[in-house]
């Protein structure tokens, strides 16, 4: 591999890493307030299906984003109703949100007289910097040559690192994911800051959809998001619970991605290699990263939030 | 800061409950209690286990909602809907299983849920508070530690801490000295009084008569969620405390005579064992118990109980050191060997370890020995057995408030124990591990249990006796070990035992002046 295509798979990454970002820290923020959402896949159809829509419909990129949010984190209220007031398991709950979200999505893609589907956006992402800065060798395509919402990425995950351990919201929050009951006793809303973070978990899987329908692949198409949202599960454990570590596991899974790509510029004997296999690259790459993070000694050391998945009872005795 | 003492309120009463009412699935916890708690008192809750105190502290600290009844804070009508709202009026209430957050420092922990202003968490800052604040109280505390370091008497100081911070005046502790040695129980008196002395109210509840003579200024007398009655301290004699919290004359069964003890049915030797985190828990323990006779294991939980019941029924491996029940080395065998090598094991946790929830009480009853006649035939269960069988210990055991079909964990928790020990008396065992085996019982249920480990001890059964209420050790033993850090640091006939010796060296102080 020569130099330059090193950097472009690097950039490639970015991009492809970059919706992950968004998803896997909303999947984080969730579940560090003890509530497993697996239906991560449908929010981000959601979002990408609604912000495609809205920015189709009005030309308006950010309008288009905003709508996305909106609309996934309304799909995660129906998670957040089922798993915090009902109680209900927040497996059976999440699954069949993504299933559902599944199915909408492509309902509504294909809806109306006029479908969406198969059309290009009316607008798109584009990098902001262009020339000068961003025509520096190697740092200009890595570090300035993206579109907005990859520094907004950046932002968003620098933000929820300082909100968990450098705020009184964020301890709270901490609090109620490791030990409800503990957190009510200090006189903290245990099922208002779930409610709060599973909507804004939501919130941000739609905008990691919508970087897909609006920046990546900017046409709709039935299946625009491959398995990002189920990605996006597995690198929560890889981050370990933590937003910032969350930036690197998706970009490395964005380049893993990539690399069948690379694989097939550069030639015999790489491009022999099938595709169908290399697609399973990032799967195999979740797979060994889960074994080797959760065995032994390290497992202690990974942060699950104690009460993620349990249903909290007040009066129970 | 925000711990300045209180400023004086209108009335001098702190808190007045009228004619509470509060029920769980029926059954009345509290029936018709009113209680009043003036300023700058320490007053003492007193009663059973099942009395109905730690409800009423409940619904006065907002964690309940009272089904009916008046509540009144400095003279006016309150009402909590959370333990956030009592704790924003300056109630606050310290329970009998910690509310600490494991993962979180000490300093966290302080600051958690503090209504303060400000978005910004400054650990620095919250860490010299936190310092001060213990200083001040003659609580010391390392604020950067987090909670799963501490000891348990270190985790209660972080609960005070808590309140503290919050400037609560009304203070509410529930069984605070269950988990403390007698010298960490004075240390905590002295505390409580200096609380009560800036004007703060104290609720202190217990069913220790001893500690509530000690330290409280007036009584309030709990009984099958009633209130029996209130009485200043000073003016109440123990004898008559007692009997108004049992209602009848207190008598628990105490060993009486001293026969000779057997052949050794359990040898421990070198044993390690590692607990949870990965630390070493037991490091190297060595004892024989021998047959007919009941080996006291005393220590301040969290020094290697849990984990030595757990070695030598073999749910955990030892990392090192043998276990001998009778001639058989089962040191790496397997649980199911362990059973029928003769061990029973009657655990801390009832309701999950030792029980099954979901399952009835014949099944329950039948979970050890289902795999033998009566119970089955080659792999077929007979139902018909598990009736009989059940019917028969549920009467033999006095195990009340079965209804057939229902699953077990609707029992109270005297009846809860009682099945647990049919189960495992029924196996007829060679050795019987108790670990706190009368833990949240009331006093009939604590009865049953007692004279059963003494019935066992009669039969020639060697019994291990892991409790932390030296009372009962006191009362039952034969032989005491001490448990500290994970090592038998001193071990007496029960001859020689007293509290105040057990409890320095429980507490870490070496007999031999080493450290």
């Amino acid at each position: 591999m020569n130099e330059s295509q090193l950097i472009l798979t690097m950039v490639a990454a970015v991009g492809l890493g970059t919706p992950l970002i968004f998803a896997t820290v909303g999947e984080i923020i969730t579940e560090r307030a003890g509530i497993l959402n697996l239906g991560v896949q449908g929010m981000m159809l959601i979002g990408a299906v609604t912000g495609f829509w809205a920015t189709f419909q009005t030309g308006n990129l950010e309008f288009g984003v905003v709508i996305a949010m909106v609309c996934a984190s309304a799909l995660s209220a129906v998670h957040a109703f089922t798993s915090i007031t009902l109680r209900v398991n927040q497996i059976v709950s999440g699954l069949a949100l993504a299933l559902f979200g599944s199915g909408l999505a492509s309902f509504l893609g294909r809806a109306g007289s006029e479908p969406l589907v198969g059309h290009p956006s009316r607008a798109q992402f584009e990098p902001i910097l262009t020339g000068g800065i961003a025509d520096i060798p190697i740092v200009g395509p890595l570090l300035f040559g993206h579109d907005p919402l990859v520094y907004l990425s950046w932002l968003v995950a620098g933000a929820a690192s300082y909100y968990l351990f450098r705020t009184k919201m964020g301890l709270s929050l901490r609090a109620v994911g490791e030990d409800p009951a503990s957190a009510e006793a200090a006189g903290v809303h245990v099922s208002k800051v779930r409610y709060v973070h599973v909507l804004i978990g939501g919130a941000l899987a739609g905008l990691g959809g919508a970087y897909f329908s609006l920046a990546l692949t900017p046409t709709w198409q039935d299946d625009p998001i491959g398995a990002a949202g189920w990605i996006a599960i597995a690198l929560v454990i890889l981050a370990s619970w933590r937003p910032w570590r969350a930036v690197f596991a998706a970009y490395l899974f964005g380049a893993a991605e990539r690399i069948q790509f690379t694989l097939q510029t550069l030639g015999e004997p790489w491009s022999d290699i099938p595709s169908t296999l290399l697609a399973m690259l990032p799967f195999i790459l979740a797979i060994v990263a889960m074994i080797v993070l959760t065995s032994g000694k390290r497992a202690r050391f990974l942060g699950a939030p104690a009460a993620l998945g349990i249903p909290y009872f007040r009066e129970q005795r | 800061m925000t711990t300045d003492a209180p400023t004086s309120g209108q009335s001098d009463l702190a808190v007045e409950l009228r004619n509470i009412d509060k029920a769980f699935y029926g059954v009345k916890a509290n029936d018709d209690v009113s209680f009043r708690l003036a300023r700058g008192e320490v007053h003492a809750l007193l009663g059973e286990n099942g009395a109905g105190k730690s409800t009423l502290c409940s619904i006065l600290a907002g964690l309940y909602r009272p089904d009916a009844g008046e509540m009144f804070l400095h003279g006016v009508p309150t009402a909590f809907k959370s333990p956030k709202d009592a704790l924003a009026s300056g109630v606050g209430m310290i329970y009998q299983h910690f509310r600490l957050v494991a993962n979180l420092t000490v300093a966290e922990n302080i600051a958690l849920g503090h209504p303060d202003t400000g978005i910004r968490l400054d650990q620095k800052k919250l860490q010299t508070e936190a310092a001060e604040l213990g200083d001040r109280y003659g609580l010391p505390i390392d604020p950067a530690a987090r909670i799963w370091q501490l000891s348990v008497g270190e985790q209660q100081r972080v609960e005070i801490l808590k309140l503290l911070y919050r400037n609560a005046d009304v203070l509410i502790l529930d069984e605070p000295t269950a988990v403390l040695t007698p010298q960490e129980s004075k240390q905590l008196f002295t505390t409580m009084r200096q609380m009560a002395d800036e004007g703060r109210s104290v609720i202190f509840v217990s069913h220790k008569l001893q500690e509530v003579k000690e330290v409280s200024d007036n009584v309030t007398v709990l009984r099958h969620g009633r209130n029996v009655g209130g009485v200043a301290t000073a003016d109440a004699q123990t004898e008559d405390l007692a009997r108004m919290m049992v209602g009848r004359e207190l008598v628990l069964p105490t060993r009486t005579d001293t026969t000779e003890a057997g052949s050794v049915v359990l040898a421990v030797s070198g044993l390690r064992v590692q607990g949870d985190r990965g630390l070493e828990a037991v490091s190297g323990v060595s004892f024989e118990v021998r047959a007919g006779e009941i080996v006291g294991i005393a220590g301040v939980s969290g020094n290697g109980q849990r984990e030595l019941a757990l070695g030598l029924n073999g749910l955990k491996t030892p990392t090192a050191g043998r276990v001998f029940i009778g001639n058989f080395d089962v040191t790496e065998a397997s649980v199911l060997s362990h059973m029928y090598a003769g061990m029973s094991y009657v655990p801390q946790n009832r309701l999950g370890v030792g029980l099954a929830p979901g399952l009835t009480t014949e099944e329950n009853l039948a979970l050890k020995a289902f795999r033998k006649p009566p119970y089955s035939r080659g792999s077929r269960l007979l139902p018909s057995a598990f009736r009989s069988e059940g019917a028969r210990q549920i009467e033999e055991y006095d195990i009340r408030g079965v209804r057939p079909g229902l699953p077990i964990r609707l029992l109270s928790g005297g009846n809860l124990q009682k099945a647990l020990i049919a189960r495992e008396v029924e196996m007829e065992p060679k050795v019987l591990v108790l670990h706190s085996p009368t833990r949240g019982l009331d006093v009939g249920a604590t009865q049953a249990v007692r004279n059963q480990a003494l019935a066992e001890r009669a039969r020639g059964v060697g019994v291990l006796l892991i409790s932390e209420d030296l009372d009962e050790l006191l009362a039952l033993s034969d032989r005491l070990l001490v448990l500290y850090e994970g090592q038998v640091v001193g071990q007496m006939n029960a001859e020689d035992a007293t509290a105040e010796r057990l409890g320095l060296l429980m507490a870490g102080e070496r007999e031999d002046g080493r450290r």
